[in-house]
């Protein structure tokens, strides 16, 4: 009977954890692929921001061509490191071609870059907004992996610890022209 | 974080818990004005009330509020920078982007209802667009956001739309007994004891109700004002934004007492024994306080 009651036990205790894991889990896969969702915002409004600022700044072909080739890079990027360090060189590059601005007024002073400019701030202070909440997620996730009794099952069933992003203090700054 | 998937179900425990005792208590009422005018349609009546106001208030708290305050929803292009605080602050508590009313009331202040994340409402007043910075506003609306992502909003907007109700009708029996008590007592004398009960009970409704609702409302303001400041990352936003909103003197213009718990500040300013003991949220000095200790 001891036995009987013990296998019920085991039984449901496992089929908790081993939910509560999935749960876990697939909350901070949804939240990354929110992130994703916002990346792609990014990259869908670089190409035209890269051509406004060509109509007034032509000959500063150097910052265009570092913008494209992080988007690029940034899109085929496989791993979650690789790809972290590609949006980050990504935003980087968006602060030099914001930057500019200064040395022409008149993209400053269009309209159509402003709004460009409205929009990229605005996406990237979703994207922060959307990793932040990755983050909270995998949090969640690591420390039922870790601590006990759900690491026992961790291990049984393979769950892994996830990633987390590191919002650099430098990145957390919204790419800003200053007047 | 992982407390407030266990608040969600706390909360929705809660909201059946109080559906259940709104149900009672109205098929009790009706118990009891049966006896009173020995009429036992009043019961049948009674219980159909009750199961369709419960109803209504589940379906329609989001709604309801809403139209008794009179607000109306801001789009993209009303407020740009609104509308973007919100969205973004969803995406960082990971719910859905609620949608946004403003009210045409002067006093700074807000509030969020509906049953679930997919209908929810953030309703903040004009005032509070207009005296607010937007550090400020962000900590107001992450509170709010933190409301609906903890279900906070169905338990409070539940109530709110029970205890209107509640005090709708007994309001309606005290009038009913007004107009009819001489005609009665002329002719013949009425069982006293159903008469004395009649009473209670009419006076006791809306009491009994305000309780059930503030019993629920109280501690998860300072949960709600923890994860405001875990969302924003600013707790100073949230705590000016509590300094200017409590100082401020402007009186609401609809004055609606069932509404004053779903705000972040209570909204009906006259304090004295008797409106702390019904009073729906903490002092907002003891909430400042609590906001000055977070630290990262």
């Amino acid at each position: 009977m001891m036995i009987f009651w013990l296998l019920v036990f085991l039984i449901g205790a496992t089929i908790y954890f081993y939910n509560r894991l999935v749960s876990l889990k697939n909350q901070a896969l949804e939240a990354l692929s929110d992130v994703d969702v916002q990346l792609k915002r990014r990259y869908n409004l670089i190409p035209n921001l890269v051509e406004t600022v060509r109509a007034y700044a032509s000959h500063e072909k150097e910052v265009f061509e570092r913008v494209t080739e992080a988007r690029s890079r940034a899109m085929v990027a496989q791993n979650f490191k690789e790809k972290e360090e590609a949006e980050n060189f990504l935003s980087q590059s968006l602060k030099s071609i914001f930057a500019l601005a200064e040395d022409y007024p008149q993209l400053r002073a269009s309209e159509n870059f402003q709004k460009l400019q409205d929009e990229l701030t605005d996406t990237e202070d979703k994207i922060q907004a959307a990793r932040r909440f990755y983050n909270s997620c995998v949090r969640d996730l690591n420390i039922a992996v870790e601590s006990f009794p759900t690491n026992i099952f961790a291990q049984i069933f393979n769950f892994q610890k996830m990633e987390l992003f590191s919002i650099s203090s430098e990145e957390r700054e919204v790419p800003k022209v200053r007047f | 974080m992982a407390s407030v998937y266990e608040n969600i179900r706390t909360n929705q425990r809660k909201t059946i818990f109080l559906i259940s005792t709104f149900l009672c208590f109205v098929v009790l009422l009706g118990w009891f004005l049966a006896q009173a005018f020995g009429n036992d349609q009043i019961l049948y009546f009674a219980i159909f009330f009750a199961l369709f106001q419960s109803f209504l208030s589940y379906w329609y708290s989001d709604k309801i509020p809403v139209f008794l305050v009179g607000a109306k929803e801001l789009s993209k292009k009303d407020n740009p920078k609104i509308y973007r605080l919100v969205e973004n602050l969803a995406i960082g508590a990971g719910v859905q982007t609620p949608k946004i009313f403003v009210a045409p009331e002067r006093q700074p202040n807000a509030f969020a209802a509906g049953r679930d994340e997919k209908h929810s409402v953030i309703v903040l007043n004009q005032g509070l667009i207009d005296l607010l910075d937007e550090k400020e506003i962000e900590g107001v609306i992450a509170h709010e956001l933190s409301h609906i992502k903890n279900r906070d909003v169905l338990i409070a907007s539940v109530a709110v739309v029970l205890v209107s109700f509640v005090a709708i009708l007994s309001n309606f029996v005290l009038r009913l007994s007004f107009f009819g008590g001489t005609r009665r007592d002329s002719r013949e004398k009425e069982n006293p004891l159903g008469l004395i009960l009649f009473f209670i009970v009419v006076i006791l409704a809306p009491l009994i109700a305000q309780l059930i609702q503030f019993a629920i409302s109280r501690k998860r303001e300072f949960l709600a004002d923890g994860s405001a400041v875990l969302l924003t990352r600013y707790p100073q936003g949230l705590i000016s934004a509590l300094e200017k909103i409590s100082q401020n003197r402007i009186p609401l213009k609809n004055q609606n007492p069932a509404l004053a718990s779903l705000y972040i500040c209570n909204p009906l300013k006259e304090r004295n024994w008797f409106s702390n003991l019904f009073s729906t949220h903490p002092p907002i000095e003891k909430r400042i306080e609590e906001l000055r200790k977070v630290s990262f």
